[in-house]
């Protein structure tokens, strides 16, 4: 499998990742090599063969419904790189 | 069928629905937040809420239970085994860069949900799926001129996504299956159905098509919080499809907004780009198992939910299935008509309870709950009738002064002196006096004028002030006109 | 107070308890060490104060006869791991500046059994690494490197991605560090660099509160200088924690009572698939003497097969990027880390994180993006979760006949900086004997075994059932007793 330039623009994109167009060449290459090296798993027989979903053998363990959390706007916020009155900031969206 | 007529003829309006209802539970569905609406910006926020590094995931039981119960309320197939994936996108009110919700195997298969159409038929529209996902934050972009404010109190919420099949054909259907759907959530006690404070909201996906041709493209109008918006959005979103297509354009299959305040749909700018949500399996969390026996406990434990409600009104109280599915329509309405109806005549508390007093609520813009008149004291008021202690119409006046004042039927006629007056000598000397006044009246009657029987009977309830017994006063004046 | 610095976990807990020395004298000891190897660029933070502060209390503690079971040694934590009030930095440029309001349940486990946080290590960026070359902070470099610092003749990868935590153990710096693995990163630096270092069964240790790169491998583990020391500690890090839906409900044993030293009548697996094309001659001998060394003890070789090992890495790199990939999306420049602005939100999003992030791990986000993206998921991330499930099988199928597996830790002794790192898929061939145990979550071991003809150190790799921890650490005393491993590094504090 060979990525081309205009592919790994698009998944720069949706991985929101800003690649400066004279880079775009050598990663192709990059991802490419990796994608190639992947492929040998075509090889196997995986006809009948469940996906693995989880390693450790056990069922998902349900909390029960008690408010235990929460509660530390103040800690929330303390990374924030902008907040203001208790929320955090970003440029305007437009919906 | 109901079809739209277009300049080149009829079309048929397609309708499914995605509801978005929030469970009701003390915490968030991955979380221990809270989950109280209306709270201080960013106060019910956990560190998993808000997405900081290293935080996992565990999950609420009781929203499990919910989602069971709300399955089990749409008659839905419940899969043992079901699955939490990861649906992946950048937003500002979407901390992880992911909402974990569920993709290919949802809690909740197959169900139904039927329809009480304003002409009191039924019509069923299939569900096709629910499932449990987070809710995300919440963007705030009216607060600066070019900032927006990002408020996670809701990230994190659990919400069941409930599915229905393209089944509906008219903005009325599609209104009858969202209130219906409200209906049966609050008889559950899953999620509370305020629209209004957004913890039930619907996607509205709409299309066209010429009668008995396949589908056409759809339109996803999103987040449409009100009934009365999801009834008007399909009819613009119908007409706007309807012009394009008989202009000879084609529809773009993409995701619009409902303008609250143009009343128009228009193209959403943040969903433009196309989504690639890259789904996989969550790796913070295993497949869901529950147990057999109790997905049974629950389905043992479900309250009476409006069809059986309604089906049982019709056949135990003889209802109209119009009046039945009117008090069916909300459990505290058919909670409050029960109480009312126990051991008196139900026909006659259904007419109380549709007519009079949904008429005050109405019109004073309460709710049940917050009705001055309680269902014991309405029921005393129809005792007051049934043993002629008041008449029928002395009811109404003392009714409205009930919604007034929340006081008892029986003080507000004693106060009020409006004890029905059965004494037949007071009945007597009030009819002789009547005649005495209205000879030639009289006269007239015995000459054949029966139609005046009515005019002697007003005039002896106006003497009485209302208060004399109908019926005693009908057979006394017959024997005396008679002379 | 050099002499502090040699000893061993068991030999500290020793001297503590005889009151030969205080964990303030001891812990001092290691500052200086810790001050004395920053040409290693293994500590990124260094908490003194904070040290010194846990070791006076650690001294009460011991007064009042409460000392835990590692009360008063001084480790370092590996930069993944969020320390509440401490920088955690994941060697990540997007993470700067982010102090954790929380301390992660494996580090909260050491401190509540008393052991000293000397400062944070150096990682390869999110823990996406194996040589340490890609962190944010810098390369770390071996203490095993040839000549002295200022002076190196070659710099040496310690391995990574916990090559911060490998160095500082292997150069005295702490009498242990915590290290996390999710295709060897802690067994291929410990071989790399002499040291001990367990990854356990996925599940044993919480997941909580360590900076995520692929949930369904990350297991966090110790690295130290003995199997013994490597026993006390991973007792202290793992045990149930609600907080972690992976996390397994199972009490922990003692793993230093399971220390014998007995292993007669064991059957060793020797999987003949981990005789790779290309492996040289002394690793293969290495491996040949590990043998040698068990059967002398009494335990019996048997050789099985791992038919899928050759597609392990391949499947990894598909899951590993996939789920890192979506664990990464969180940093995106509004509620923590560094922000690089821009004029709308996709803008913000698209210079945060092509600022924030290094290239490798660019590149494992791009390829997790595309494996996952519509259109490739069955070709790719699917077909890569079945190939697992052949992997588990594998195992499951050959601990039918064995009870522990014996294999090499890498294939190779450790190469200098700037030796292959052109090639991406070049260095994912470091992890090849390392990966199918964390594709199939269970525990793997690496103890040091000798030194290869270039003076640097070559590490014999056990894997065991799941859960069963206390065979591998058995089977990794027998290892050590025998090759007797006494080598140091050119550079230690």
């Amino acid at each position: 499998m060979s990525l081309d330039k205009a592919t790994v623009a698009k998944i720069a994109h949706l991985a929101r990742i800003k690649v400066p167009d004279d880079e775009l060449e050598d990663l192709a290459g990059d991802l490419s090599r990796i994608l190639s090296f992947v492929e040998q798993l075509n090889e196997v027989d995986t006809k009948d063969v469940a996906p693995m979903t989880s390693v450790a053998a056990q069922k998902l363990r349900r909390r029960k419904d008690e408010v235990t959390d929460g509660g530390y706007r103040d800690a929330v916020l303390s990374n924030g790189p902008e907040t203001a009155e208790g929320f955090y900031v970003v440029p305007k969206v437009v919906e | 069928m109901s079809y739209i007529q277009g300049e080149t003829g009829d079309w048929e309006i397609v309708i499914g629905l995605e509801v978005h209802a929030q469970v009701i539970s003390n915490a968030k569905l991955f979380s221990g937040a809270a989950t109280d609406f209306g709270s201080e910006p960013n106060s019910q926020v956990s560190f998993v809420d808000a997405a900081f590094p290293g935080m996992l995931p565990v999950i609420n039981a009781f929203c499990v239970e919910q989602a069971v119960r709300t399955g089990l309320g749409l008659k839905a197939e419940i899969n043992l085994q079901s699955v939490f994936d990861r649906k992946n996108y950048f937003y500002a009110d979407l901390p992880q860069g992911y909402q974990i919700s569920q993709f290919q195997q949802p809690i909740v298969g197959k169900g139904e949900i039927v329809l009480d159409l304003p002409d009191g038929s039924s019509r069923t529209v299939g569900v096709t799926r629910l499932h449990l996902e987070q809710d995300a934050g919440k963007s705030l972009h009216d607060q600066h001129p070019s900032k927006t404010y990002i408020d996670l109190n809701r990230s994190g919420v659990a919400l069941m996504e409930i599915v229905s099949e393209p089944d509906m054909r008219t903005s009325e259907e599609a209104g009858a299956y969202v209130r219906k759907l409200r209906s049966i959530l609050r008889y559950l006690g899953t999620c509370d159905g305020n629209m209004e404070e957004g913890s039930m909201r619907c996607d509205v996906n709409v299309s066209v098509r010429r009668p008995g041709e396949p589908f056409g493209t759809r339109c996803e109008i999103k987040n449409v919080n009100s009934i009365r918006f999801v009834m008007q959005a399909i009819e613009y979103e119908a007409r706007r499809q309807i012009e394009i297509l008989e202009e000879g354009g084609k529809i773009d299959q993409e995701t619009r907004l409902w303008d609250t305040t143009k009343f128009v749909t228009r193209s959403m700018r943040s969903k433009e780009e196309a989504h690639d949500y890259r789904y996989f399996p969550d790796p913070d969390l295993l497949p869901l198992e529950l147990e057999p026996e109790w997905v049974e406990d629950i389905k043992r434990t479900l309250p009476e939910l409006p069809d059986d409600k309604k089906a049982r009104f019709i056949q135990d109280f003889k209802l109209s299935p119009y009046d039945a599915g009117v008090l069916v329509a909300e459990k505290a309405r058919a909670d409050y008509f029960e109480t009312v109806a126990k051991g008196r005549d139900p026909k006659m508390a259904a007419n109380w309870v549709t007519g009079d007093l949904f008429g005050a609520l109405n019109k004073s813009g309460k709710d049940i709950e917050e009705s001055p008149v309680t269902a014991e004291n309405l029921g005393g008021l129809i005792d007051l009738i049934a043993d002629n202690t008041i008449s029928g119409r002395i009811a109404k006046e003392v009714f409205e002064a009930m919604f007034e004042t929340g006081e008892k039927a029986a003080d507000i006629v004693e106060k009020k002196g409006l004890r029905q007056v059965t004494d037949t000598g007071a009945i007597e000397s009030s009819i002789d006096a009547v005649m005495a006044a209205n000879a030639d009246k009289v006269a007239e009657f015995r000459s054949g004028k029966d139609k005046l029987f009515g005019f002697f009977v007003g005039q002896v309830m106006k003497a009485t002030q209302g208060k004399a017994n109908p019926a005693l006063v009908n057979e006394i004046l017959t024997a005396k006109l008679k002379g | 107070m050099a002499e502090l610095t040699r000893l061993t976990m068991a030999q500290a807990l020793d001297g503590l308890s005889k009151k030969d020395f205080t964990a303030v004298e001891l812990t001092e000891a290691h500052v200086g060490a810790m001050e004395a190897v920053r040409p290693l660029n293994a500590y990124i933070t260094e908490t003194p104060d904070q040290a010194l502060e846990m070791a006076r209390a650690s001294d009460a503690r011991r007064a009042k006869g409460e000392a835990g079971p590692m009360d008063g040694l001084p480790i370092a934590v590996k930069d993944l791991f969020c320390t509440k009030g401490v920088a955690t930095t994941a060697a990540s440029r997007i993470l700067e500046g982010f102090v954790p309001p929380y301390e992660s349940t494996v580090t909260a486990n050491l401190w509540r059994d008393g052991a000293v946080m000397l400062g944070k290590v150096n990682l390869d960026e999110f823990a996406m690494g194996s040589a340490n070359i890609t962190s944010h902070h810098g390369e770390v470099v071996s203490p095993w490197s040839p000549g002295a610092p200022g002076s190196w003749s070659r710099r040496i990868v310690p391995g990574g991605s916990s090559g911060g935590s490998a160095a500082v153990v292997a150069a005295r710096a702490a009498l242990g560090a915590t290290g996390t693995d999710t295709g060897g990163s802690i067994r291929q630096p410990a071989g790399y660099t002499g040291i001990v270092g367990i990854k356990p069964t996925y599940g044993r240790c919480s997941r909580w509160g360590v900076v995520a790169y692929a949930s369904s491998l990350d297991q966090a583990g110790p690295m130290t200088r003995t199997v013994e020391d490597a026993a006390i500690m991973l007792r202290s890090m793992c045990g149930f924690d609600p907080k972690d839906s992976t996390s397994v409900d199972m009490a922990v044993p003692d793993f230093r009572a399971a220390l014998t030293g007995d292993i007669r009548g064991l059957r060793v697996g020797i999987p003949r698939e981990y005789r790779v094309d290309g492996m040289p001659a002394e690793i293969e001998a290495l491996w040949s003497r590990g043998v040698e060394w068990l059967k002398a003890a009494g335990a019996e070789p048997v050789e099985i097969s791992l038919p899928h090992t050759k597609y392990a890495l391949a499947a990894y790199y598909i899951v590993a990027p996939a789920e890192a990939s979506s664990n990464l999306a969180r940093y995106d420049g509004v509620r923590f880390g560094r922000r690089v602005e821009g004029g709308s939100l996709n803008e913000l999003y698209e210079n945060t994180r092509g600022e924030g992030f290094g290239k490798e791990v660019q590149r494992r986000i791009l390829i997790g993006t595309y494996v996952l993206s519509a259109g490739y998921y069955d070709a790719y991330y699917l077909k890569a979760q079945k190939v697992r499930t052949r992997i588990k099988q594998d195992f499951d199928e050959a601990f039918r006949s064995c009870d522990v597996i014996l294999t090499p830790t890498a294939p190779s002794t450790p190469f200098a900086i700037g030796d292959n790192s052109d090639d991406p898929v070049q260095m994912y061939l470091n992890d090849v004997f390392t990966v199918p145990v964390n594709l199939a979550g269970l525990p793997g071991m690496s103890v040091p075994a000798g030194l290869g003809g270039d003076g640097l150190p070559l590490g014999l790799q056990l894997i065991g059932r799941p859960f069963d921890e206390e065979t591998l650490l058995r089977v990794g005393q027998a290892i050590e007793t025998a090759a007797n491993f006494t080598a140091t590094p050119p550079f230690m504090a």
